[in-house]
């Protein structure tokens, strides 16, 4: 049992909250479902406090009280936090002006429309336009990655990219370059990431919260919020990662994980993210085929599924069962397997049934 | 799994894949985990970085891995049972081996002890390579951890001598103590998706679903029973065994059909020109796959299949964990699910099979599977569930032999070095070793379909350390053809320290330079395993 000092009891916006000590305010806000808005806090990165729009008051801190980072401060017991005070929603605003003030007002044309933090807090906090009308950066979007597109335009330093490298693939391919205004988040000197010690896991562009890092694959091809989303098992090695399918009916556009997966917690390689190409490639076997004259020609199920039956029968009336020998597949599911084990042994009468566990 | 299987009674992984996150040493023997299991690979590099684990590599290549490592023992290919001897004996000398599990747990360690005596550091650098202060160190290391864990792969399965080098790993352990709790244990590594849940569905030559031995006659009646017909009671061929007596005459046991699902055994299979040949022999041919492989185009008839997002079923996972697979899109054409086309072809051929679903087909794997008998596919909806799981309320097993081994007491086996089937010599001087890259896959049939992993991952390379490269000539990114004694290969010359002198390096996902037209088929004799990871050969460049 937990003792009483290793949880701590608050209120976010007079909702009592009881949360285990070290968590910061906006776990305990989110565990009293009070949405605190964010871009670079993210559950499995080490808080930065980085975008400040997470910032709160303290109930019963007088005048002149500090807004906080609710990402990075720790909750304490008898906090009274207030998240939607004048002030901070006051101070989110502004943070928002600034980042649209060098931000491409593309939505229209933008991949993560519908699937974009930065345009969802613009909503709901009505900012429409900005007040400061400066210098704007300008990057040409940099697609000389197999996978991943940089649009450096739409990045809003939240540094979440660099940290999901940093952290949870420990590649330390990304972090911050220049000063100020000029500071980018991207690969040493900017290089292509096919010249750094990338790995391609494209952990960056899950965690991206806006268009900067999007998909190379499914650019144009439909925008996440339009598309099926099924949770399904990676076809590639034993690990069995969870993966999201986004698709549009007949097509992959897009795979993704889930941060909450038990076996992957939201990371993937790069085969499990980006090689699902396969699945809708154009050299599918889309009939079956029989062997006519020496060539293999398309043919009806019916025709094939005879041919089939036919010429394992006539095996086995002249050599026997043991002279038919059954290859089954661990690309295939445990259902198929079971299956092809069964037909080999009670359909056809022979235990020479095998699969590639060895190779 | 032979090998893990006869010394605990359960060949699978014996510990969860979180549960490795618990050790405080990791030891990784011929596996190269970042590149063929990349997210347990960020498991591993985790433990060490915010974990304080320590991580011991043993591996002729410098894989990735090795810069997270507190030691990397580079021994030469197939020496590993030589290495594994030596740091039980060392452990012995030092007074680290655990007494009391020995005694309480375990069953012939007498023998070990004995056969571990000659194997002492010197000996076992003379054989392995690997310098005698580094045995004793490893040895120290692993012994002296509160929780030690071992994991291994194809590294250490694919040699003549694989079933002898699991055991080895598997006394290691037995004899520290470090089974049946969180971070501890063997662990194996499943290449493919679903290796694990093929062998669970007794896609094997000698046994049902479950692991239950078609040599068991009480068993045989049972299933007998349960699929309604007479069952063949002779153990069948391996895949190995099979394709190379491929086109033989039946009168000698030869295969004069075969139906092969999803695999494309030209290219995984060692000796190509030899599979060939049997395939091309064969009176019948049936293959089911998503492409026309390299062995598809020799077929009589093939059957197009749909891929893992057009159907639904489960996959298991390395971790015996049962998760779900769901249909996303319809399949392409005229293609069917798997389990639907086997079940027209076994109707046609008179076994009826009316099956409705996938989920209606895993209710029959539940009936006749114990392991199996309380999972449902709306039971793994969540998060999957870990074999073994008997009944419907059993929360599932992440952790085996917790109590006592699945075979009652683990079973030691002294094991003595046996060196791989080709060694070297003055015409055949190099060892060829194989592996993956992280941007390919397997035999290369679905990543290759993939314009960005092929940006990544163009073509095959042979990995060569300068000295060798300068003693036979060979010059860096110019083609070099690898000439063992089935046959030659050519790619591209990689200059790298990554392999040590003597080692040669390449994938096997290329059909234009397979690197298994030349490995060695010399199987294990009880897993039948080729021996993949050692072939005798040479190197010549124009």
């Amino acid at each position: 049992m937990a003792r009483k000092s290793d949880t701590v009891s608050l209120f976010i916006n007079d909702v009592p909250v009881k949360i285990h000590r070290g968590a910061s305010i906006m776990e305990a806000a989110h565990k009293a479902k009070v949405d605190i808005p964010h871009l670079c806090n993210h559950r499995h990165l080490t808080p930065t406090g980085a975008c400040r729009l997470c910032v709160v008051e303290l109930e019963g801190e007088g005048p002149g009280r500090p807004l906080i980072a609710a990402c990075a401060r720790p909750a304490e017991s008898g906090m009274r936090v207030l998240t939607h005070t004048d002030r901070a929603v006051a101070a989110r605003r502004l943070v928002l002006e600034l980042l649209l003030s060098d931000h491409p007002g593309d939505c229209l044309t933008c991949e993560q429309s519908g699937h974009c933090k930065l345009q969802d807090l613009a909503y709901e906090y009505q900012v429409a336009d900005s007040r400061f009308r400066g210098r704007r950066n300008r990057y040409p979007i940099d697609t000389a990655n197999p996978f991943i597109v940089r649009d450096f335009e739409k990045c809003v330093k939240c540094y979440r990219c660099a940290q999901a490298c940093q952290e949870l693939q420990f590649c330390e391919v990304i972090d911050y370059m220049g000063r100020g205004f000029d500071t980018m988040v991207t690969s040493a000197l900017n290089r292509p990431l096919p010249e750094t010690e990338c790995v391609q896991c494209g952990r960056c562009v899950s965690v991206c919260p806006v268009g900067a890092l999007t998909e190379k694959p499914s650019r144009y091809r439909g925008r996440s919020k339009d598309l099926k989303k099924t949770v399904t098992t990676c076809p590639y090695c034993g690990v069995g990662c969870a993966i999201v399918l986004e698709t549009d009916g007949q097509h992959i556009v897009r795979v993704t994980s889930r941060e909450d997966s038990p076996v992957n917690k939201g990371d993937l390689c790069v085969k499990g993210r980006f090689g699902y190409g396969f699945v809708n490639s154009p050299d599918r076997l889309i009939t079956p085929l029989i062997r006519k004259d020496g060539e293999l020609v398309p043919a009806s199920w019916n025709e094939a599924i005879a041919a089939v039956a036919a010429g394992l029968k006539r095996t086995k009336q002249e050599y026997g069962a043991d002279a038919i020998g059954f290859l089954s597949s661990s690309k295939c599911t445990n259902e198929e397997n079971y299956l092809m084990q069964k037909f080999a042994r009670a359909g056809v009468g022979t235990n020479n049934i095998d699969n590639c566990a060895r190779l | 799994m032979a090998g893990l299987a006869a010394a605990f009674g359960s060949g699978a992984m014996t510990n969860s894949l979180e549960d490795i996150g618990e050790a405080d040493v990791i030891l990784v023997i011929g596996s190269n985990t970042t590149e063929a299991h990349p997210i347990l690979g960020l498991n591993i590099i985790d433990s060490v970085k915010n974990k304080d684990a320590r991580l011991i590599v043993a591996e002729p290549r410098r894989i990735p891995l090795v810069k997270y490592a507190d030691m990397w023992l580079s021994q030469k290919p197939g020496t590993d049972v030589a290495l594994i001897n030596g740091l039980m004996h060392v452990i012995l000398d030092i007074g680290l081996a655990d007494k009391s599990f020995i005694k309480e747990r375990t069953e012939g360690f007498a023998a070990v002890v004995a056969m571990v005596e000659k194997y002492t550091p010197d000996y076992v650098e003379s054989i392995t390579g690997i310098p005698a202060a580094d045995i004793v160190r490893a040895a120290e290391i692993y012994a002296g951890a509160d929780k030690a864990t071992i994991i291994y792969a194809m590294g250490i399965t694919q040699h003549t001598t694989g079933v002898d080098n699991v055991m080895t790993l598997a006394n290691l352990a037995m004899m520290t103590g470090n089974i049946g709790q969180p971070g501890m244990g063997v662990n194996p590594l499943r290449g493919q998706n679903n290796v694990q849940g093929a062998c669970d569905m007794g896609a094997l030559p000698n046994v049902y679903p479950g692991y239950q031995s078609v040599a068991d006659v009480g068993v045989r009646k049972s299933f007998e029973a349960a699929w309604g017909r007479k069952l063949p009671k002779k153990p069948g061929l391996t895949a190995t065994e099979m394709t190379r007596a491929a086109g033989t005459p039946a009168a000698k046991g030869g295969i004069r059909a075969m139906y092969i699902m999803g695999e494309n055994p030209i290219l995984s299979e060692p000796d190509q020109a030899h599979i060939i040949a049997g395939l091309k022999g064969l009176d019948f041919l049936v293959v089911q796959d998503i492409f026309l492989t390299e062995t598809a185009r020799l077929a009589d008839v093939v059957l197009p299949a749909a891929t893992f997002a057009e159907k639904s079923g489960t996959f298991t996972s390395t971790e015996r964990r049962v998760q779900p697979v769901r249909k996303a899109i319809q399949p392409p054409g005229e293609a069917l699910s798997d389990w639907k086309i086997i079940g027209l072809v076994s109707s046609k051929f008179g076994y009826k099979m009316n099956y409705h679903s996938s989920a209606a087909i895993f209710e029959e794997i539940a009936a006749v599977t114990p392991a199996y008998g309380g999972i449902s596919h709306h039971r793994i909806e969540v998060c999957g569930i870990h074999w073994p799981c008997p009944t419907p309320g059993h929360p599932g097993t992440p952790i085996l032999h917790t109590e006592t081994f699945a075979r009652g007491k683990g079973k030691f086996h002294a094991i003595d070095y046996k060196p791989p089937a080709e060694v070297t010599d003055a015409k055949y001087p190099l060892i060829l070793t194989t592996g993956r890259y992280l941007a390919q896959w397997h035999t290369g049939t679905m990543t290759r379909k993939v314009d960005g992993l092929n940006e990544i991952e163009p073509e095959a390379r042979v990995d060569i350390n300068p000295a060798d490269a300068k003693k036979y000539g060979v010059k860096n990114k110019r083609s070099v053809t690898v000439t063992t004694r089935r046959g030659s290969v050519t790619a591209k010359a990689r200059l790298t320290e990554d392999v040590p002198v003597g080692v040669i390096y390449m994938p096997f996902h290329y059909a234009e330079a397979a690197a298994n037209a030349v490995t060695n088929p010399a199987l294990d004799p009880v897993a039948k395993i080729p021996e993949l990871k050692v072939a005798a050969a040479k190197i010549s460049q124009k």
